[in-house]
């Protein structure tokens, strides 16, 4: 079983070769057949069913008639939105993402909920507060995360496409660990508006697709500027999708820090060899220092607990969400909400950044870390400065045993050591399948100029059918 | 070496809204700890002449006319989540 182009599929629904009302009862089919891998918290039947009736009836738009899944903690009408949280265990959203909203304008229908860590906090989903997501390929691995169960649901061809969000590589991670394209746009190309907030600074919406050229068109429909979140930047006016780029001719640089990082084996291979064909095809390929790559982590979960510590505070049980039924007055009701709705590591993330940002250690910490900030960003304009595009692994490893890392959070957070630089620097980035070592996928991670969406998509889909 | 302890923690948590059972402490501090030796790595770095970077594409005070529209919720859509509610208002337990 698997899904057509996400195009071919819109076109065929638009034509009447195709009905949205069949292709929304192949996801849910698929979702049910592939229950034991957890990837998803919930499906919306009723309501896809519905809008698949309506689509069938008039069968317009980009995506007419395609089913996609969304990470849970985008904002949704048809069911619960939880971002796997036991806080927001009842939540039921007044209104939808604006992604949500762009593509449904374009006859996309949403069928399901994927699994994720809770608020999107780890690599693996095993910080959900609902279940952990098993590896499509091996259920005693984890799938990567935070956006496990949208990657999960794409390589389980659950459904063509699924929404995933990135702070520090929640998109990238997982998709090299389940074999699927995952993109990261740049900083504020998607709007935010209706997705649950983690660290603003560097959250970003993406799509988990099974081809570049989907992951592109889905960026088509989802990007540009909106009123309801301020810090949206304008499109490119031409398309993402069908972007074309040569390889021959471009210069490529090979993030040195990346590879000097004790890869695991067959990873360092698959990574060699796809910069050889890159080199094969055409391009001039150099190894680059970018000194200050890896402390681009220390940075992260100093600014990332931060903005999560402030962003989390809106969660005190008196206007949405679980409410202590124990306390007696207000401040215990805040006090006993939180305590029993937040999992651990959100506490640990609250902890962490309220002790970055309290009096005292404010410029010690804070401030330091964005001023490295600085320093990080920087070296990647010079890097562009340079070179057409940058490379390397997404990730030291391949998909990990559950419960090999879970016990220690610092050893969870090195698992994002290639992924978290390009959020602090806002630059756009993909993971494309390149390979597999020892059964499991590998990704290979390249990296665009900030704002060179078009270029990146553009090369990302010359790399994949170069690849092996 | 930073190293929490006890009384820091307990600060954090009651700064942060959070109760926290004594063996939440204990681990949260060890935690906490080891998270705040590796991020002290970054006091190595020379960093002189540099500016902190907030925003990294450059927007600046993003502004629209301050005037009221109408998205179309109703109040009890905006209410439905509540746990408690009174006269279209949120009901919250005493304060003092």
């Amino acid at each position: 079983m698997d899904w057509l182009p996400i195009a071919d599929i819109a076109g065929k629904v638009q034509n009447g070769e195709l009905k949205a009302v069949e292709l929304v009862r192949k996801s849910l089919a698929a979702i049910e057949e592939n229950k034991n891998h957890d990837a998803i918290i919930s499906t919306m039947e009723a309501r896809a069913l519905e809008r698949a009736g309506q689509i069938d009836e008039s069968p317009t738009g980009r995506l007419a008639g395609v089913p996609f899944i969304t990470k849970d903690n985008f904002l949704t009408f048809g069911g619960k939105t939880t971002a796997a949280s036991n806080i927001l265990r009842p939540f039921e959203a007044p209104y939808q993402a604006t992604a949500i909203e762009r593509l449904e304008a374009e006859g996309a229908i949403c069928v399901a909920k994927a699994n994720l860590d809770a608020f999107a906090h780890g690599s693996s989903t095993e910080n959900s507060d609902w279940f952990v997501t098993k590896h499509p390929a091996d259920p005693s691995r984890v799938p990567g995360g935070s956006s496990g169960g949208s990657a999960a649901a794409v390589a389980l061809r659950m459904a063509p496409f699924a929404l995933g969000t990135d702070t520090g590589g929640s998109i990238r991670l997982p998709a090299s660990f389940c074999g699927v394209v995952g993109y990261k746009p740049t900083y504020g190309l998607v709007s935010r508006s209706g997705v649950i907030a983690m660290a603003s600074s560097t959250d970003v919406i993406g799509p988990l697709a099974r081809s570049v050229d989907d992951a592109a068109l889905v960026l088509d429909v989802m990007s540009g500027k909106d009123e309801l979140d301020s810090t949206t930047i304008d499109r490119d006016e031409k398309p993402y999708s069908g972007a074309q780029e040569e390889i021959a001719g471009k210069k490529i640089g090979v993030i040195r820090e990346y590879l000097a990082q004790g890869l695991q084996p067959g990873v360092e291979k698959i990574v060699r060899e796809s910069i050889d064909k890159l080199k094969s095809a055409g391009a001039t390929v150099e190894e680059v220092s970018l000194p200050s790559l890896p402390l681009a982590l220390a940075v992260y979960y100093i600014v990332c607990p931060a903005e999560v510590s402030s962003n989390l505070s809106r969660y005190d049980g008196q206007r949405y969400g679980y409410s202590s039924p124990d306390a007696k007055d207000l401040d215990d009701s805040y006090e006993l909400s939180r305590q029993q709705g937040f999992g651990a590591e959100a506490k640990r993330r609250i902890m962490i950044g309220t002790h970055v940002l309290s009096s005292g250690y404010y410029d010690a910490y804070y401030k330091k870390a964005q001023t490295v900030r600085t320093k990080i960003i920087n070296e990647f304009e010079e890097a562009f400065a340079k070179y057409d595009f940058l490379v390397g692994p997404v990730a030291p490893m391949t998909a990990f045993k559950i419960g090999e890392r879970s016990g220690d959070p610092l050893q969870m957070y090195l698992t994002d050591i290639m992924t978290v630089a390009a959020n602090m620097s806002g630059n756009p980035a993909i993971s494309v399948p390149a390979g597999e070592a020892e059964g499991l996928p590998v990704g290979f991670q390249i990296v665009g100029p900030l704002r060179g969406d078009r270029q990146l998509l553009g090369i990302a889909r010359k790399f994949e059918a170069i690849r092996t | 070496m930073s190293k929490l302890s006890r009384d820091d923690v307990l600060k954090l948590a009651a700064l942060s809204k959070l109760t926290l059972s004594d063996d939440e402490v204990e681990k949260l501090r060890g935690e906490l700890s080891e998270i705040l030796n590796y991020v002290e790595i970054l006091n190595q770095v020379d960093v002189e002449g540099l500016q902190p970077t907030y925003q990294v594409t450059g927007l600046q005070n993003v502004t629209r006319p301050d005037e009221p529209r109408d998205y179309g919720y109703k109040p009890e859509d905006l209410l439905k989540n509540a746990p408690a509610v009174q006269d279209n208002q949120f009901k919250v337990k005493r304060v003092l």
